[in-house]
């Protein structure tokens, strides 16, 4: 770095002092520095400033703009993703359960290229095991199933009958699975079986058991975006298919923000709230500035774990009974505090908006003390 | 002027005089210098040696407040209960034959007044003076509290029938409270009883104690307030022996606070009647007496506590004394709640039920939200609002039947007492006039006619007079929703005649204002200090840049971007005179920068509005450069890119950045001004005609269609063939639906494109486009050629009988005009079945707005009760309430959205303006 950018280091943030070494001529460097540090210094917040009521501001009044259940349709072969108003609620009620989970998996050179991305993303779809069956079979006389699989189809899965028989038994517990020839021969584990009923059931169930691929994965779609190739998938797994060595761990990416929790931890959260906001904003045509929407994201990730902007959530963590209460179930707050015998040392806003009290925030943050000059009497 | 004279102002003396009675405010009137505590730091004290003594008296008494400093809550203990009681309530009766309340009644006058002229006899004070007195009643048999039961419950399992112990053993209680203590403090109270339960059920000491062996029953609430041991019924009674027993310690276990909530306070034997100040009774028109909700319900538990212990002493069989106890705890249930499950709310009989305690609290329009959250002011007004764009941006048009009632108090002083005495003159009926003078002992009177030489002959320093609104003086103008902070700016007032509330059309914008019939609020401040920090915060050019983007989102609008469109644009040649006479009637009367020639340019017009040493450069809304140099347009235009609001306005931007925000709203002033006269000027209008094709147009726009169609056709029939494929994970009919979307909204642009092409573009309708005051080249193509695909969700409208949209079409058939495509242009106008597919994506969108206000409104009220106490500190760091740290730097670099220009510094600018 520039010498006379390193006497700013520290005291303008390092984005800018990049900025002003990439875009600025080494001759007039100190003067646009010290320009640039002067009106860095004019557009700092002030203390005291309600940063996060102006985020939820920021973020709020778009809300009324955004439009409820789009689909994205962006291009022609993509797929179907929750946006608008109802991703926001869902990012920021940091749900565990999100209506449309969806991945976008990197590979590794040479699988971006293209050559047999169909098979490399068919292996990673979760796939019934009613999709290699020929026929299904019901043989009234034994009270059985006979399956009757389809070899060309598992055979360009990578399947074998034995890998089949083994993922029907882990997926019908209520019945004997035995290989006869090639076919597979499911039983009723009870000895009365009481009619043909219990045996279609018992069918439906078995077509419907997973023998391939990735759980959750419910759908796949190669695609190619900026020169290389990646796979789009419905449903996501993002633990599993890290797992898998065919793919680019890095750039790889969910919307399921409670996963990539477990998997990579709060920072990782927090940059996904982030990312997953913006996807929408960005969608919805608004302007919405990166810092409100950080702060949000900086509420939901600061106790460690993701917290949605809920009763449940942040509301819930903070000190003051009385702001807790004005939000919902006021009585609910106000008996628990009574059992604890709770303080509310009123240092947040509402409360002191209920005893007609200075807020302290803003101008009612600053305290005065003076000595008084006692009256010559 | 008068902003000086009142350094000192009256901060709602009434009040504080009153406080004082209460014993919650001290007036220090001897020894003002006393530090009260619990005041640290907070109280305002006069810094300067006061003038005159008569000052610095009234100083003293308006200044200093006592502050709140933390609520402790906790369960009353029925020896509580009695200790802050005035009164014991005994008998039903309200009052006496003459009207009088009844001693020992529910409107007891030891319980507070709530009759003028009556004094109360606990604190001797008359009607708002007193605020009330709690009594209480000893009930006959002990019951159980609705709000508690949960708890009591867990307290029951989790405890030895016997001897009281919780049902762990000696040797892990710490360490499962330890545990406790953990989960409380992650998850909450709720969580912790449920791990209560968990680890005595993992224990398994359910059945037997383990310090005095005792065989243990399960115990099971019967809703909604009994508790039922295996098949016996639990009385209160017995639910409260066993909780008296449970020792301290084992309480905190639970996570009771035994100094503030003992298990057994939980079985109510006294009850506290609330003072009748919180439910005052009215008097109808006929003189009869209407009394609150409460004080019915409170009659009943009363008279029914009566009868049971009548009933007890007289020694009544079992059963009577039973019933009578299961229906006093009915209504001692709901006089706390009558909204329990299981249990028929208690009525009126009008049938409709009664409003007992957590129904006054609870939800929006409870106590919480609704008076406690929300305040209701004086000095405020409300009326429909109309523009004027003559009046300054941060101006508000006042009509003078408003202004007579909206006040400001002036403190009397050696100095303006002479001008005050002539308002007082004028009194309430002559503007600019005054309707209140308030005595130093707070004491408000009223002026009229007969009382006006009496007010002036007394007045004197110290004394406050409420004079009328006049121009300049500084007004809070609000329009709901109130979205954002530039929903409520300061603005000044101007007086006008009418009867509306005028404001500059330029910050419609930051309101969402129009003027089909909206109505605003205005508020008056009151004090000095609300005054001073309304100039300074909340002012209209402090607010120009929205703290969402960091862009203008006060700007030019409508005519006033047009206006200067045509100005810079069309008009090259103006004589000289006529650019003055322009120049004269939008206030500039300084025509030195305009160029001394017989005919000047539109440029050099508006230019003169610009500071002289102005430099720009920028791009128009067609991506043309712009340049200004040293005040001069040498290169381009101005249009909505340059002058606009709401996100672009960079010109405006740029001036904001080098001369401040008061010079930007002066010059957006002019500009406004300057747009509207050149349209005066040159008249503009919008006709029919503007959207006129010529006929080689209408024949392309025909031709264009009759492609589309056949090419929707070709699509079905391949479709009906079967040579279409599928796209990956889409299905043929899906697939076949999207290429012919694509199709259809293909043919909309090309249509477009000749609409742009061949529209006549010097026509108003035209220019009002190009310059981006209003409308768009799609709303264009939709009134000049066709409207075009009526899209639902994404999709065309399939929606309708089976197989097809309307009746007249036949089943399978997929043609555009089949499913939603509108060929009509708005002028040609539309046919029946293409007005209905306007009419359902019309529907739809209006459904839509509907279901989404109220999603997007508690969005963002969770999201406003979640962050607002966060604040930067003076470490920069951002922290909530309790200090807990958000942040580390706010944003990452500690700047302020609103001071920055889209959220950025504009490195590129300085490198290149500096030389």
């Amino acid at each position: 770095m520039h010498k006379e950018l390193e006497e700013y280091k520290g005291k303008l943030p390092d984005k800018l002092l990049e900025e002003i070494e990439e875009k600025c001529p080494a001759g007039k460097l100190k003067k646009v520095v010290a320009k640039v540090y002067e009106e860095y210094e004019q557009a700092r917040v002030d203390p005291g400033e309600a940063v996060g009521l102006v985020a939820a501001e920021s973020i709020g009044e778009p809300g009324t703009q955004m439009t409820l259940n789009t689909f994205h349709f962006a291009g022609v072969a993509e797929m179907n993703v929750t946006m608008g108003l109802p991703r926001i609620i869902e990012i920021l009620d940091g749900r565990k359960e999100i209506s449309t989970p969806m991945m976008e998996i990197y590979l590794k050179k040479p699988y971006n290229q293209g050559d047999g991305i169909k098979d490399v993303a068919e292996a990673i779809r979760q796939t019934p095991a009613g999709e290699f069956v020929e026929e299904f079979s019901i043989n009234v006389v034994d009270m059985q199933i006979d399956v009757r699989l389809n070899k060309e189809r598992m055979k360009t899965a990578g399947l074998t009958t034995a890998i089949v028989t083994k993922q029907l038994e882990k997926g019908l517990r209520d019945a004997n699975v035995k290989v006869k020839d090639d076919d597979i021969i499911l039983k009723l584990k009870s000895k009365d079986v009481k009619g043909l009923n219990e045996l279609y059931a018992l069918r439906e169930k078995a077509k419907g058991v997973y023998v391939k691929g990735i759980k959750g994965i419910t759908q796949v779609l190669p695609v190619k975006r900026k020169g290389e190739f990646i796979i789009i998938t419905a449903g996501s797994n993002l633990e599993k298919v890290l797992e898998l060595d065919f793919v680019d761990t890095e750039r790889t990416t969910t919307n399921d923000i409670n996963e990539i929790l477990n998997v990579l931890g709060v920072e990782a959260a927090r940059t996904s709230i982030l990312n997953e906001i913006d996807k929408v904003t960005e969608a919805q045509g608004l302007n919405i500035d990166h810092r409100h929407i950080m702060l949000v994201a900086d509420t939901m990730c600061a106790s460690g774990c993701v917290k949605g902007i809920t009763r449940y959530g942040v509301v819930s963590e903070k000190s003051s009974v009385l702001a807790r209460a004005s939000f919902e179930t006021p009585i609910k707050h106000i008996v628990d505090a009574a059992l604890v015998g709770e303080v509310d040392y009123l240092n947040s806003v509402v409360e002191n908006v209920m005893l007609n009290q200075y807020v302290p925030i803003g101008t009612g943050l600053p305290g005065l003390v003076t000595r008084q000059i006692k009256k010559k009497e | 002027m008068a902003k000086d004279d009142t350094e000192e102002t009256a901060e709602e003396p009434i009040v504080a005089v009153k406080a004082d009675k209460k014993g919650t405010l001290q007036m220090p009137e001897s020894a003002p210098k006393e530090v009260i505590p619990g005041l640290e730091g907070l109280e305002t004290v006069k810094t300067e040696p006061a003038a005159k003594q008569d000052f610095s008296q009234i100083a003293f008494q308006q200044s200093i407040h006592k502050q709140v400093d933390s609520i402790v809550f906790g369960v009353l203990s029925p020896k509580f209960i009695k200790k802050m009681a005035s009164a014991k309530i005994v008998t039903p009766e309200l009052y006496d034959s003459e009207g009088y309340p009844v001693d020992g009644g529910l409107m007891d006058l030891r319980l507070g007044v709530i009759d003028p002229g009556l004094r109360c006899k606990t604190c001797g004070s008359r009607l708002k003076e007193c605020i009330g007195h709690f009594g209480y009643i000893e009930l006959a048999r002990p019951i159980v509290h609705l709000k508690f039961i949960r708890v009591i419950l867990t307290v029951l399992r989790g405890t030895c029938k016997e001897c009281g112990r919780i049902l762990i053993p000696k040797e892990k209680i710490a360490k499962s409270k330890e545990l406790l203590d953990r989960i409380d403090k992650e998850e909450g109270l709720d969580s912790r009883r449920k791990a209560v339960h968990a680890i005595i059920e993992k224990l398994k000491t359910t059945a037997k104690c383990p310090h005095c062996n005792a065989k243990q029953e399960k115990i099971v609430i019967e809703k909604p307030t009994s508790f039922m041991e295996g098949e016996r019924r639990l009385s209160p009674i017995e639910v409260r022996t066993r909780l008296e027993k449970v020792p301290d310690e084992d309480c905190e276990i639970f996570g009771l606070n035994t100094k503030s909530a003992r298990p057994e306070w939980m079985i109510l034997t006294v009850l506290a009647i609330p003072p009748v100040t919180m439910r005052p009774s009215i008097t109808l028109e006929t003189g009869e007496r209407s009394e609150d909700d409460l004080t019915h319900k409170l009659g009943d538990v009363v008279r029914i506590n009566q009868r049971l212990f009548e009933n007890i002493n007289a020694g009544a069989p079992e059963i009577i004394i039973e019933d009578l106890w299961d229906l006093l705890q009915y209504h001692v249930t709901t006089f706390f709640d009558n909204e329990v499950e299981q249990l028929p709310p208690a009525r009126h009989r009008s049938g409709q039920p009664l409003k007992t305690l957590t129904e006054r609290i609870k939800s929006k329009e409870g106590r919480i939200r609704h008076n406690l959250a929300g305040k209701r002011t004086n000095f405020c007004a409300r009326t429909v609002i109309s523009p004027d764009p003559r009046i300054s941006i941060n101006e508000v048009g006042v009509p003078k039947i408003m202004a007579m009632k909206l006040t400001i108090p002036e403190v009397v002083q050696p100095w303006n007492t002479e001008y005050l005495k002539k308002f007082i003159q004028r009194g309430p009926h002559i503007y600019p006039g005054a309707n209140y003078v308030i005595r130093p002992d707070g004491r408000k009177k009223r002026i009229t006619d007969e009382t006006k030489e009496a007010a002036i002959e007394e007045l004197q320093p110290g004394y406050v007079v409420e004079r009328h609104l006049m121009d300049g003086d500084i007004a809070i103008f609000n329009r709901q929703p109130s979205l954002h902070r530039m929903s409520m700016m300061c603005h000044r007032v101007k007086v006008l005649p009418g009867r509306t509330l005028r404001l500059n059309p330029a910050v419609c914008a930051p309101y969402n204002a129009d003027f089909d019939g909206d109505e605003m609020n205005l508020h008056i401040p009151q004090t000095e200090e609300s005054r001073a920090e309304a100039e300074i915060l909340m002012d209209v050019q402090t607010q120009i840049i929205s703290p969402r983007y960091g862009l203008s989102i006060i700007g030019c609008i409508q005519d006033a971007i047009s206006g200067n469109y045509l100005l810079t644009k069309n008009i090259t040649k103006m004589p000289r005179h006529q650019a003055i006479s322009l120049l004269i009637s939008i206030g500039v009367t300084e025509f030195s920068r305009l160029p001394n020639k017989e005919e000047v340019s539109g440029n050099e017009v508006f230019a003169t509005l610009l500071p002289e040493d102005f430099n720009f450069v920028g791009e128009t809304k067609a991506h043309e450069p712009i340049v200004i140099k040293n005040g001069k347009i040498t290169q381009g235009y101005m249009d909505e890119v340059t002058l606009g609001g709401e996100g672009s306005g960079f010109l405006l931007r740029n001036i904001h950045q080098r001369y401040g925000s008061q010079a930007t709203i002066d010059i957006l002033h002019k500009m406004f001004k300057l747009g509207a006269e050149v349209l005066m000027m040159t008249g503009f209008s919008s006709v029919i005609s503007d959207t006129d094709l010529p006929q080689i147009a209408k024949e392309q726009v025909t031709t264009i269609l009759d492609e589309a169609e056949a090419e929707v056709n070709a699509l079905v029939a391949s479709f009906n063939s079967g040579n279409i494929d599928a796209f990956p994970g889409r299905s043929r009919k899906e697939t076949l639906e999207l290429k012919i979307l694509e199709v259809l909204n293909r043919t909309r642009n090309k249509a477009g494109a000749v609409v742009k092409e061949n529209l006549n573009k010097s026509t108003d309708t035209a220019i009002m486009v190009a310059s981006g005051a209003r409308g768009n080249n799609l709303q264009l193509a939709q009134m000049a050629a066709l409207v075009g695909q009526q899209a639902l969700r994404g999709q065309r409208i399939h929606n309708g009988f089976r197989g097809r949209t309307l009746s007249c079409f036949k089943p399978g058939d997929l043609s555009p005009e089949a499913h939603g495509f509108i060929r009509s242009s708005f002028k040609k106008g539309l046919s029946p079945v293409e007005f209905f597919y306007g009419s359902i994506t019309g529907r739809d969108s209006l459904m839509d707005t509907a279901l989404r206000t109220p999603k997007s409104g508690y969005l963002y009220r969770r999201l406003a009760n979640a962050m607002q106490d966060l604040k930067v500190e003076y470490d920069n760091t951002v922290r909530d309430a309790t200090g807990k740290i958000v942040q580390f730097m706010y944003g990452e670099d500690g700047l302020d959205v609103s001071r920055t220009e889209n959220g950025k510094i504009d490195v590129q600018r300085i490198i290149d303006t500096t030389e």
